[in-house]
């Protein structure tokens, strides 16, 4: 018999600790662990890029999508089930993102990160100018339903609490095994050396276009929830500071695993969320001086620092 | 010649702005021939290799394999129809251990296309490619990154993978470059001995005259982008202008 993947125990076991923790935490840190494990969910599709050595800085096209096509779902045609919503982020995002796939495969380094923030950025514009989705206010997301039927305040809470644990333990168990396909294992190959990969008989942007889409889909599904969670959206999902947000929780985490976009995403929630109470006028020197402090010691981010202390141990 | 070719050059012709890598290149190779490359530095050899495998584009002629033509195919097409090589400075993967440089390319080989969500590392391949380290006597370095194991171990590494299909036609670009003196024969025997049961079409390009003597029966001189002799190993060696502009201004 093989040994258990110590992966997937470890996501199983958070899946089990983070459900049973909802019924006790107290509101703000059930919303700060809504929000961190949906940027957590984007990190994660940036993390598969990472890995090929390939910065998307335009990731918050993608989140914005998913949430104001759930937004428009629910507003225009007043489909409001909790399952269907972030179904149909998710499917806005892959269509979006097959399509500019086939441009994007085209591009290395800092083109690829440029031309995805200039997708993310005319989108943005494009959100700002239109007035019958709110300009830059944005407007507010119906509350969702279950099965037609409307909870209370506090059961929609913990429903949209659940499902976002669910989403991401699933997400992360289902990037987990595809980084151990053919497929999947190509993306470090392709960083190292893309006329290998080509002279092996298979096309490299191929594999790029696949991270894109799949990095489209888990952003667009993030938006969609946190659409939901947060019950408002506006452009400034899409705006580039997002964007910048989401590749510092990428840089943070480290490429090590696919848990470590997740706690990267909640040591960056924790950090925003102290920081902001405690020091507003300097919190992002914070972030910032962490960011530093995490490229210098540990340039293969937080997972890298926590196993080599387990290493030590 | 023995058998009908598996590859008709005709008239191939490659400019580098000013440079003629290669001019009105005529040249066929049969069934199961080993072909050794011989010519300069510069003379057109790596350029000859990346026009039939289609890294490089030619300006004029044909290239056909088994009656295929290759000319305006990718490398990728080529590989899959059977046409593979090594490369003078290896193609490795410098971050992934040497074993999982192995399972990639066997991994590609397998799958082709279409079906790469097949794990990787499935107990099979592992040891298939465990035993190809042996083969290929490098097994010692199985787990070490490829960036840091000797030029030599790259070198079979970057020609183990080049194998990793069933090559028809195989070209060895300076199997031996980069390899003590004392180790070239021992490294060729290695490689030889592997491809020996593969049926294989070989074509290596070589500097060491005294490995082209002991591995190739046909000899393919270049110089200046033109194939200045081609025949049995003794003719071409001993042929006065091969002698004068390749096997007499021999590399360091
Ligand atoms: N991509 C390129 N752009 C411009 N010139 C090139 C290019 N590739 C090769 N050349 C030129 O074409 C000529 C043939 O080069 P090639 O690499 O084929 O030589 P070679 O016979 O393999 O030499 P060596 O023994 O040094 O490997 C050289 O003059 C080289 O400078
Ligand atoms: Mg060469």
């Amino acid at each position: 018999m093989r040994a258990p993947d110590r992966t997937v125990v470890a996501l199983v076991m958070a899946f089990v600790v983070l459900v049973a923790a909802g019924f006790f935490l107290p509101s703000w840190a059930v919303s700060l662990l809504v929000v961190s494990l949906a940027r957590g969910i984007v990190a994660l599709g940036l993390m598969v890029q990472f890995r090929s050595g390939l910065v998307s800085f335009g990731q918050a096209l993608f989140f914005a999508v998913g949430g104001y096509a759930v937004g428009l779902i629910a507003l225009k045609l007043r489909v409001t089930d909790v399952i269907l919503l972030p179904l149909v982020g998710v499917a806005a995002a892959t269509l979006l993102g097959v399509a500019l796939g086939f441009l994007m495969r085209r591009y290395r380094e800092i083109f690829f990160a440029m031309l995805s923030l200039g997708f993310s950025m005319l989108f943005y514009g494009l959100l700002v100018k239109t007035e019958t989705l709110g300009s830059t206010d944005g407007f507010n997301v119906p509350t969702p339903t279950v099965f037609g039927l409307r909870l209370s305040v506090l059961a929609t809470r913990t429903l949209l609490y659940d499902l976002t644990v669910a989403s991401a333990v699933g997400v992360a168990l289902g990037v987990h095994w595809y980084l151990g396909t053919i497929l999947g294992r190509l993306d470090t190959a392709l960083r190292d050396n893309e006329v290998r990969v080509e002279y092996l008989g298979y096309a490299p942007a191929r594999v790029i276009h696949v991270q894109y889409v799949l990095g489209a889909a888990l952003a667009g599904g993030a938006g969609a929830l946190t659409a939901l969670a947060v019950g408002h959206i506006d452009p400034s999902m899409a705006y580039w500071t997002t964007s910048g947000e989401l590749v510092f929780v990428t840089i943070l985490s480290g490429t090590g695993s696919v848990i470590a976009p997740f706690l990267g995403s909640l040591v960056f929630g924790l950090i925003q969320t102290f920081a902001l109470q405690y020091a507003p006028s300097i919190w992002q020197m914070i972030l910032g001086v962490a960011l530093l402090a995490i490229i210098l010691y540990f340039p293969g981010g937080l997972w890298s620092a926590l196993e080599r202390s387990r290493v030590r141990a | 010649m023995t058998g009908p070719p598996v590859l008709e050059v005709r008239r191939l012709t490659k400019l580098f702005d000013q440079v003629v890598a290669a001019r009105d290149i005529d040249v066929s190779i049969a069934t199961e021939e080993i072909v050794s490359i011989i010519g300069a530095n510069g003379a057109g050899k790596t350029t000859f290799v990346n026009l039939v495998t289609g890294y490089a584009h030619p300006s004029a002629g044909s290239i056909r394999f088994r009656g295929q033509e290759l000319v305006g195919l990718r490398p990728r097409d080529i590989t899959r129809l059977g046409v593979c090589r090594s490369f003078q400075v290896p193609q490795v993967f410098s971050t992934m251990s040497v074993l999982d440089n192995l399972l990639i390319a066997y991994g590609l080989a397998d799958s082709g296309r279409r079906a790469g969500l097949h794990p990787l590392a499935s107990r099979d391949r592992v040891a298939a490619c465990e035993g190809l380290l042996r083969v290929y006597r490098i097994e010692a370095y199985r787990d070490r990154p490829a960036a840091v194991v000797p030029q030599g171990v790259r070198k079979l590494l970057d020609i183990a993978m080049a194998t990793a299909r069933e090559a028809t036609l195989l070209f060895l670009d300076e199997p031996t470059s980069g390899i003590a003196t004392e180790e070239k024969f021992a490294v060729m025997d290695i490689v030889m001995a592997a491809l020996a049961q593969r049926k294989a079409t070989v074509v290596f390009i070589e500097h060491d005259i005294d490995i082209v003597e002991r591995y190739g029966t046909r000899v393919v001189a270049f110089h200046e982008g033109r194939i200045l002799a081609d025949g049995p190993a003794a003719g071409v060696l001993g042929d006065s202008r091969v002698r004068e502009h390749v096997t007499g201004r021999r590399r360091a």
